[in-house]
């Protein structure tokens, strides 16, 4: 039976918004039930163990660190050599101290971090436990005992919540340092005073939004990467195709929440 | 034995499972008593895999009941759960061994996360089940170094560690060579006369069947044929059972039209 192109149009619209609503509870049960084993997993007999977390911060913080701090800085010397190129035209190249430790600590940190972690850890997750899936060694789990959620969900989610705000931190020092870098000279300051003159343009509530961001971009990925990685099919192809969906719906995910944050925490 | 030997370990009645719309079991009945080693056997797609999921409650049935070691497996609440999967244990096709840890580690798991032992007691135990299934001494390398057979056989060791009741292992020699396949089959009756486990082997491997099976349950598109002894299913007069041992290729009946539909696609819809 062949339907007309509107017809198909309507049914493919709308079986992509179910599957898209449906994806959105997937990953909200993802969410409730990690936290549920964290607090009440010790007392059935399923604790989220320490030392999974510790080793989850290690992969999506401390390795990362490296790359966010290049790519801040980079992010960082950017920012001012288009600002002061911009501000020359008002005679006002010292607003750039402003402009960067605003920009930088509100809206760059965070994306910066968000979108490295993005690709490192989203990517991760879904490729190891896709893999997993298709070796059935998420089975072997479950018929050991063991909450596959529990065991390898919990660990990332609550590592990512404690880990992405101090790569956020991370970031925005780099960054200030990188604009630092190049505008000390123009502005005739030592790299200290431009720390300085920026730590007095800022109020804790700009650190505090980026910090806010990083954190609810870190659950965006870890959710994205695991929902992913459990729900696939298909075999070794099925695991590409979920790694780089983590990797594009998470970056997705981190832009728009960072629309609507900045939106409303600026109201 | 136990008085009380006629209760069944697994007691599966009317069950019914679909795969989308495609019906894989239908109506199976599956009994198997203690200390009994029953093969499932059966053709690749007959179902035999499905019905080993269902036995683990890895899957929910569309109908019908499933009852291992006196507990209806849908039912159970998690703490249920967790001492039944102390009582169970299996040893997947591929062996599922967890890539990122040791074998002894992968041995461990379930002690770890079963019991508060310390360190020294898990090891030793964990090398015994090593040294049971002749791996002793390669608790450290990790299952990428593994051979098939061994990781077949470090697959086994997670499955006993816990001194199961019931142990299913599917496809025991696929992919193996004939020697190895030969002493896994030893170890399985080894373990069945050491420890009195139950054992379900899913195998389409005939020599491997007959060799270890007190009782075989023939499985063909989705429903049982038979369950009988080695005997009993040799002396079948089962046209689907014979072709299956004598290796003789199905004839099917085509149905013209269907053959046409399926072929252009109208018709369909």
């Amino acid at each position: 039976m062949s339907l007309n192109p509107v017809h198909r149009l309507v049914s493919h619209l709308g079986r992509s918004s179910l599957e898209i609503i449906e994806e959105i509870g997937y990953i909200g049960s993802l969410m409730v039930e990690s936290f549920f084993f964290l607090i009440f997993g010790p007392r059935r007999g399923q604790p989220v163990r320490w030392h999974h977390i510790l080793y989850q911060m290690r992969q999506i913080g401390a390795d990362a660190i490296p790359i966010v701090a290049l790519l801040s800085l980079v992010i960082g010397l950017s920012l001012a050599i288009n600002g002061i190129a911009q501000l020359k035209a008002f005679g006002a190249e010292s607003a750039i101290v402003l402009g960067v430790a605003l920009g930088v600590t509100r809206e760059f940190g965070p994306l910066i971090t968000g979108i490295v972690v993005a690709g490192r850890t989203a990517s991760a997750l879904a490729a190891r436990l896709g893999s997993m899936v298709v070796s059935q060694e998420i089975d072997a789990l479950r018929v050991i005992g063991v909450e596959p959620v529990r065991y390898l969900a919990a660990p990332p989610l609550i590592a990512a919540i404690v880990v992405l705000p101090c790569l956020c931190l991370v970031a925005d020092f780099f960054a200030i340092l990188g604009g630092g870098l190049f505008s000390s000279g123009p502005l005739d300051m030592t790299l200290y005073s431009y720390f300085h003159a920026s730590l007095e343009a800022l109020e804790p509530w700009d650190v505090m939004q980026g910090l806010i961001k990083g954190l609810v971009f870190g659950v965006l990925i870890v959710l994205i990467g695991v929902g992913t990685g459990f729900s696939v099919t298909g075999g070794a192809e099925g695991v590409g195709r979920a790694t780089t969906r983590a990797v594009v719906m998470s970056i997705c995910a981190i832009l728009i929440t960072d629309m609507i944050f900045s939106f409303f925490l600026n109201r | 034995m136990s008085d009380n030997a006629i209760e069944p370990v697994i007691d599966v009645k009317n069950l019914v499972t679909y795969y989308g719309p495609r019906k894989i079991l239908d109506d199976v009945d599956f009994v198997v008593n203690p200390g009994e080693i029953r093969v499932i056997m059966g053709g690749s797609g007959s179902g035999k895999s499905t019905l080993m999921r269902h036995l683990l409650g890895l899957h929910r049935p569309r109908a019908g009941h499933v009852q291992v070691l006196g507990k209806n497996i849908n039912k159970m609440d998690p703490k249920q759960g967790m001492s039944f999967s102390r009582e169970i244990g299996v040893s997947f096709q591929g062996g599922a061994l967890f890539t990122s840890m040791s074998v002894g580690d992968n041995v461990a798991l379930p002690l770890r996360e079963h019991f508060d032992l310390d360190e020294n007691t898990i090891r030793i135990m964990t090398r015994l089940k090593l040294e049971v299934v002749n791996l002793g001494g390669f608790q450290d390398l990790m299952p990428s170094q593994l051979s098939g057979g061994m990781i077949k056989r470090t697959a086994l060791a997670r499955a006993i560690v816990m001194d199961p009741k019931l142990l299913f292992f599917d496809e025991p020699s696929a992919g193996l060579d004939p020697v190895v396949s030969a002493e896994l089959d030893e170890l399985i009756l080894k373990l069945r006369d050491a420890m009195r486990m139950s054992i379900v082997v899913v195998t389409h491997e005939l020599d491997s069947a007959f060799k270890i099976a007190d009782k075989i349950t023939v499985l063909d598109q989705g429903s049982v044929l038979m369950t009988g002894t080695v005997d009993e299913v040799k002396a079948s007069s089962n046209e689907r059972i014979q072709d299956l041992l004598n290796r003789r290729p199905r004839h099917q009946e085509v149905d013209v039209d269907e053959y046409l539909t399926r072929l252009t696609g109208i018709g369909e819809d």
